[in-house]
């Protein structure tokens, strides 16, 4: 699973491919000339802040917003165009918008007879769909009577009873609490890799874009920054954004010295490799968990370190974080709540640490 | 409808809860909205419920040959006369003509609801004020409008004229008060469909389309059972007063064709028949009645 998105969009047509797609509302640029491959049978997340246009993105696949400008192909079709109606793709929506006054059965077949597929097939693929999503026994409610996680389930067999090419949801466990979203997640792709249908799913949570997509595209303000494999995303970010907003992370202001040196915001000069020109102004990342504490004069020889002050100590049962401060920069420090290791105090003078392979040099 | 719990009187200082005091408050908040509905109860008692009693007692009553009422021999005579061919052909003529300009309400007013509930809260606010803005004048005088839009020289003849299609009479027509009853009772049908629609999530309609249902498939599956309480609120709305229009019928309708509300009046003004008057506004009554009760049993309460 991991090596996914190496053998990606290669062979094959992509399920879905934008090149250059742009929506504007008005003066409003929601999708900034947006270029992406999504391969077939693939879970893919479009994750970002809520406005960053994820949302659109999905919409524009879908057919319920049509793009300014740009080429949608879905499976090879150009498909920009088209009426919701006329695609090969489904929808889970974000609060599932099951029809009211339909039974949990009524909903689920409600694409088929649209398609107007022969009666006593809709029945048996309608039960299918049900039991797929573990619903049986429910078919007679209404949606008002189910909990949220059943509404859930009922909108995913109600989209993908009609087996799409592309399954879309926008946020799909948003509305769900912690616990159920935690499962949820887990379940959500087990069915994905049971149908093996391509899944694009919206989110504003890295948490659950890290945990089950095969690839992650990161938007902000309408633009798609980087896509990749949550390990990808998660070691070498492309930019601050990026590295922000997935996962905990600290970024010490530098700018490049040559290919495999930059120049830290303190004047020290550090081993980091980066294509960008010299004198490119940068952010080292250095991930709370990657980095390492010692006494500022135990420092090993393989590791760089940085001289602070130790603000506070946060205690999270499973791992420590430490607050250390300097005068140039604020780092956080997690460790794993082991017996034994180096335990300092609130007000010590401590040297944060770190390997080569720790760190990645970021644009700014 | 619960009110908050006054301090029952006679208990000033801050006590121990018991249930007496509870029940005691409980009384107290009751009777309070009892006393403040009072007023409304008195004026509706008043003027509708004795009006309406001394209606059904003359129902009963029979018409002495001076064109008088006598309140003795009670019979159904007036009832009977209700079945004559005359008289049925009025009932049917007005239903029919209510049935007529209900429908008509309906397919105008349902697209142009839709169209307001799905604009900006701002357009949509200025869009049903545009609504109510005829309310501004007399329905009286606005009927007396369309007797000179739809006269002799009056504009739709014109452009008749204009198109070619001749002379065109549409004034003391049944057209002409079906025209003006679609005019008069167009809002009361705009207003509760709108109510219903707004309340649709449209994400429903774009669920739909997703499922590959066709716009008018939506239509059909979704939005139509979904705005049925709009639908069947402003079909009464509209149905019952054109069911007991006077004004209009009588402004734009001439004397030939003759609807219940000016054959009641005639009957009680003209022939001094008032049984058979009363009668006939009993049963008009009852007509509506069970229309209201079939609003409130299947929509109305969401309203």
């Amino acid at each position: 699973m991991s090596d996914r998105g190496d053998h990606q969009v290669s062979d094959q047509i992509a399920a879905v491919k934008l090149t250059a797609i742009t929506k504007r509302f008005g003066s409003v640029v929601a999708v900034d000339n947006v270029d992406l491959e999504i391969a077939d049978g693939e879970f893919f997340a479009l994750l970002g802040p809520s406005g960053c246009g994820k949302t659109t993105t999905l919409r524009m696949v879908a057919g319920l917003e049509f793009p300014t400008e740009g080429s949608l192909k879905i499976f090879g079709d150009e498909a920009g165009t088209l009426p919701p109606n006329k695609r090969p793709v489904n929808t889970v929506f974000q609060d599932y918008a099951l029809f009211p006054h339909m039974t949990v059965e009524a909903n689920v077949a409600f694409g088929l007879k649209m398609q107007r597929v022969a009666k006593h097939e809709i029945a048996g693929r309608v039960q299918e769909a049900i039991s797929l999503v573990r619903l049986e026994g429910l078919e007679q409610r209404r949606s008002q009577q189910l909990s949220g996680g059943q509404r859930q389930r009922v909108a995913l067999a109600r989209a993908l009873v009609n087996r799409p090419k592309v399954l879309l949801l926008d946020e799909p466990l948003g509305a769900l609490d912690l616990k159920l979203r935690q499962e949820m997640q887990g379940e959500l792709k087990a069915l994905q890799r049971e149908v093996g249908i391509t899944f694009v799913f919206v989110t504003h949570d890295q948490e659950e874009a890290l945990t089950m997509a095969d690839r992650i595209g990161v938007m902000n303000e309408g633009e798609l920054l980087q896509v990749g494999t949550p390990a990808e995303i998660y070691e070498h970010p492309v930019n601050r954004f990026v590295a922000n907003f997935i996962g905990q992370t600290n970024l010490l202001d530098a700018s490049v010295v040559s290919n495999d040196t930059v120049c830290l915001a303190n004047g020290v000069h550090i081993p980091g490799k980066s294509d960008l020109p010299v004198g490119t102004r940068v952010a080292v990342c250095l991930r709370p968990e990657r980095a390492g504490m010692h006494p500022p004069e135990e420092v090993p020889a393989d590791q760089q370190s940085v001289v602070g002050r130790l603000e506070s100590v946060t205690y999270l049962g499973n791992a420590l974080v430490y607050t250390v401060v300097l005068d140039w920069a604020r780092l956080e420090v997690r460790r794993e709540n082991q017996p034994g290791g180096y335990r300092p105090h609130v007000g010590e003078e401590v040297a944060v640490s770190w390997t080569l392979d720790a760190i990645s040099v970021v644009r700014a | 409808m619960t009110m908050v719990a006054d301090r029952p009187e006679g208990i000033e200082e801050a006590a121990v809860a018991t249930p007496e005091f509870e029940k005691a408050a409980e009384r107290a908040a009751s009777r309070r909205g009892f006393l403040l509905s009072l007023p409304a109860y008195a004026y509706l008692v008043l003027f509708f419920a004795v009006p309406l009693g001394i209606v059904m007692i003359y129902s009963f009553a029979t018409r002495n040959r001076f064109g008088g009422t006598d309140l003795s021999g009670w019979n159904l005579n007036a009832y009977r006369k209700l079945g004559e061919p005359i008289v049925r052909d009025i009932l049917f003529r007005s239903l029919w003509l209510a049935i007529l300009t209900t429908l008509i309400c309906l397919v105008v007013a349902y697209p142009f609801a839709y169209f307001i509930a799905t604009r900006t809260p701002l357009v949509r606010n200025l869009m049903l004020v545009f609504v109510m803005i005829p309310f501004w004048t007399n329905f009286l005088v606005r009927n007396y409008a369309w007797r000179v839009l739809l006269g002799n020289d009056g504009l739709f003849t014109n452009i008749s004229e204009a198109l070619g299609l001749g002379e065109r009479e549409l004034l003391f027509t049944t057209s002409a008060v079906v025209i003006g009853l679609v005019y008069g009772f167009l809002p009361f049908m705009v207003l509760p469909l709108y109510a219903s629609i707004e309340r649709i999530d449209l994400s429903l309609v774009e669920a739909s389309r997703d499922l590959y249902a066709s716009g008018f498939q939506t239509f059909r599956r979704v939005l139509l059972p979904l705005s049925m309480p709009g639908v069947i609120a402003g079909s009464i709305l509209v149905f019952v007063p054109s069911l007991g229009a006077y004004v209009t019928p009588e402004i734009l309708g001439g004397a030939k064709t003759t609807l219940l509300g000016s054959y009641i009046v005639t009957q009680f003004l003209t022939a001094r028949n008032w049984p058979v008057g009363a009668s006939l506004s009993f049963v008009l009554m009852s007509v509506m009645l069970v229309a209201t009760l079939v609003y409130f049993r299947t929509g109305g309460r969401n309203l």
